[in-house]
């Protein structure tokens, strides 16, 4: 296949999952603005910080208020990462690549497309956020569904997983590393309510709040929730188990190609490190130590997969 | 006036017999909400094209009218004939005036035609492109004025679009309207993807070892034509590519892929001679390959259509085809040019400015009905700027009398109403035969009493039926 075509697969598919976190932050910052109140600017600007926004977002507002925040990361043109960015950004590579996708791959992302197109075309009201939502999660969801029951198991299919769990991985990073403070044992004491109202958040943020609830009968403390989205091997948005994909992928196209590049030996020791590490030894060595070297190097992956597989040249 | 259902007086003609027992029984709210499902459809498939400049409305909808357009078997027959003597004939002539040019030795096309025009590319002098095929694939416009007047209105050579419209407005008339085809039969058109790429592998160069690796070349997401050049990959199982995909290695065309580059045996290129290469043509083209005129001139790459093509749809030109299709075949053509003025020739400048309003006077190199007059349609301030235009540089034009074309049914809100159309036909020229799709592409202007049928100027399309023997 065109490295081109790689690159717009992997990007397409970067792009949607991208849509689908900024959905889910928003509705784990706008939950809190609703129970605590008093708390809500602080997470209005955690939220966009974890979007990767902050500066964009300063050039335009002086303060972290819900219909700004809403505003900017659904619908603002200006916002790279905005829900609609992301989304023209996703069905733009979708048309580069039309002829590496199925017919109802291509329809899925086009009528995503059209959807919210329509849906974002005027200012989101809050009591219309949780549907607008839920709206974004399906769309994404519908293409996600398109591609596991038509595409071939081959190589696009490989860049199009890449790109979805690189993707994910950096923002269940993200997530950990604007709120890791409340994570840190010295910041908490048992029993307070906020630390219990933000690692419901970051738990959330994740879509992991239940699964956590029902692995831990109900119990919630930092290192357990620190352990789950990082280390869990069964959570799909945890680092280990975003890189036990990134790693199966990365393989399929070596035995496939013949060839192993730099990208696999990055790949295969970032996965080490997620493995031979325990929660303990993580906090040991600091957490936002862990956190930011963990974002770099997943970065590094991605540009190392699109030189390797020649996306651009 | 012809419509070609009605006939001149409201009598159904032969061809619409069975589809008029049908519509007849039809309630009208059901074709209406047909009308709008088609719209979805097409939408949802995203069969869009791109306006030029204009930011707002950068994705449109090419609109679909449900009434079919039907040609007869007979009808089809004499058309088909025609057709294909004028593609032949020009690919008779492209590779002589490339050659030896004997046509102008023999006095039949005065020189300065050729050596004056742009389209005329003198690096293709000397070249014999693999199979001797110029022009793999053509669209020859024709319009219809009466029961059996035809006429050629353009035949273009370069890289004519619309089949993928062509295709995709059967499919939706077979998935809107399946008992229709079950009571009409209709000849089919989806072969078309599958004869060309035969067509073009048939036409590999010297280098090509094994089975033909085809590509089509795009300008890119944002050409107005993107989605046809994507289907058209798609349905060839062609990898689409740009400019900045390709280049030269080891004296062939190579592709990026992610293994490595890749050699083309046979690029569908979609890019105007002009930005094929910009070491041989225009030096700032992003869109093109450095270097793939040396190739193809080796014998490297087959590229379809040949460069300079240009210069046998060329509308100067085009008022020669008669006496050029009887210099290479020895025979009388049996399709009709469309009588034309050359502005170049002082009786006819004088004739076309005193008669402006009666005449549809174009650009020699235009095309999309861009730049074009329409005499009977313009205000007196139109037709007064534009023969500033006309006095300033008269060989730049050429006029032709305002042809009352053949209407054909539209669903409106109120019912059938008569529109006009035209018929672009697509013929795939290979080394051992030219292969013309039954039926076409049939454009129509929507607006009533228009007669300009081009989609970036309102017009829509129409489902177009050959019938069965």
């Amino acid at each position: 296949m065109l490295g081109k075509t790689a690159g717009g697969v992997f990007w397409m598919f970067r792009f949607l999952e991208r849509s689908e976190n900024t959905s889910r932050l928003l509705d784990a910052g706008f939950r809190i603005a609703l129970t605590r109140s008093s708390a809500a600017e602080n997470e209005w600007q955690s939220v966009v910080a974890t979007a990767g926004s902050k500066h964009v977002y300063a050039e335009k507002y002086d303060v972290y208020e819900a219909a700004n925040v809403i505003d900017f990361l659904l619908r603002d043109k200006s916002n790279p990462s905005s829900v609609m960015s992301v989304i023209e950004g996703a069905r733009n590579n979708a048309r580069l690549v039309r002829t590496a996708l199925t017919r109802e791959v291509w329809e899925a992302t086009n009528e995503c497309w059209m959807t919210l197109k329509a849906l974002l075309s005027r200012p989101t009201r809050e009591r219309e956020l949780p549907e607008v939502l839920g709206t974004i999660r399906q769309q994404s969801a519908l293409v996600r569904g398109a591609l596991h029951g038509t595409m071939l198991r081959n190589d696009i299919y490989d860049f199009a997983r890449l790109g979805t769990f690189l993707e994910r991985a950096d923002n269940t990073a993200r997530i950990l590393d604007v709120k890791y403070y409340v994570l840190l044992p010295s910041a908490s004491f048992v029993g307070s309510s906020m630390d219990n109202v933000q690692w419901e958040t970051i738990l959330r943020s994740a879509s992991a709040q239940r699964a956590y609830r029902w692995l831990n009968q109900g119990e919630i403390n930092s290192l357990s929730i620190a352990d789950f989205l990082i280390l869990s091997r069964h959570l799909p948005r945890s680092l280990a188990f975003c890189y036990s994909k990134v790693t199966d992928n990365l393989k399929y196209l070596e035995d496939d190609y013949g060839t192993r590049h730099a990208c696999h030996d990055l790949a295969a020791s970032i996965d080490k490190r997620l493995k031979d590490q325990t929660i303990d030894s993580i906090f040991e060595t600091g957490l936002h130590e862990f956190i930011t070297g963990f974002i770099r190097d997943n970065n590094t992956l991605g540009s190392q997969i699109e030189n390797d597989y020649r996306f651009n040249g | 006036m012809f419509d070609e259902m009605f006939g001149n007086d409201n009598f159904v003609r032969e061809p619409y017999r069975q589809y008029q027992h049908w519509i007849d029984d039809e309630d009208i709210t059901r074709l209406h909400k047909k009308s709008a499902e088609t719209e979805a459809i097409f939408r949802r498939t995203g069969i869009t094209f791109n306006v030029y400049g204009r930011e707002e409305a950068a994705e449109r909808l090419i609109p679909f009218d449900i009434v079919p357009r039907v040609i007869s078997a007979r009808e089809w027959t004499r058309l088909s004939r025609g057709i294909e003597q004028r593609v032949q004939a020009i690919n008779a002539f492209l590779h002589d005036i490339y050659h030896r040019q004997e046509i102008i030795r023999a006095g039949r096309i005065p020189a300065e035609l050729i050596a004056n025009n742009e389209a005329y590319l003198p690096e293709m002098i000397g070249v014999s492109p693999p199979g001797n095929v110029y022009t793999h694939i053509v669209g020859t416009d024709i319009v219809r004025t009466g029961e059996d007047e035809f006429f050629v209105l353009e035949d273009n050579a370069r890289t004519p679009s619309g089949v993928s419209y062509m295709l995709e407005n059967r499919e939706t008339m077979l998935h809107m309207f399946p008992e229709l085809f079950s009571k009409i039969k209709i000849r089919a058109v989806s072969d078309y993807p599958k004869n060309l790429r035969r067509s073009l592998s048939a036409c590999a160069p010297r280098a090509c070892t094994g089975r033909p690796v085809l590509a089509v070349l795009t300008p890119g997401i944002h050409n107005s034509a993107y989605f046809e050049h994507s289907f058209l990959a798609d349905q060839m199982g062609a990898e689409l590519v740009e400019g900045h995909d390709l280049r030269v290695v080891d004296g062939r065309i190579a592709m990026r892929t992610t293994k490595g580059y890749a050699p083309i045996d046979v690029l569908y290129r979609r890019v105007d001679d002009e930005y094929l290469d910009p070491l041989t043509f225009n030096p700032d083209s992003q869109l093109g390959v450095p270097g793939i005129m040396d190739v193809y001139r080796s014998g490297g790459i087959t590229i379809a259509n040949a460069p300079g093509t240009g210069i046998a749809d060329d509308k100067a030109i085009y008022s020669y085809i008669p006496e050029i299709v009887e210099f290479y075949t020895g025979e009388k053509a049996i399709l009709k040019n469309v009588p034309t003025w050359r502005c170049a020739e002082a009786d006819s400048l004088a004739y076309v400015l005193d008669n402006l309003e009666s005449l549809v006077v174009k650009e020699v190199h235009g095309s999309g009905g861009y730049g074009m007059l329409v005499g009977p349609a313009a205000s007196k301030r139109e037709v007064a700027a534009f023969k500033k235009k006309l006095k300033a540089r008269p060989g730049n034009y050429i006029a032709q009398p305002t042809l009352s074309l053949s209407t054909v049914p539209i669903l409106t809100k109120k019912g059938l109403a008569p529109r006009h159309v035209d018929l672009r036909p697509f013929v795939l020229v290979s080394p051992n035969e030219t292969k013309i799709t039954p039926g076409g592409l049939t454009r129509v202007a929507l607006k009533e009493g228009s007669l300009v049928v081009n989609s970036s100027q309102g017009g829509g399309t129409k489902d177009t039926w050959v019938l069965e023997e």
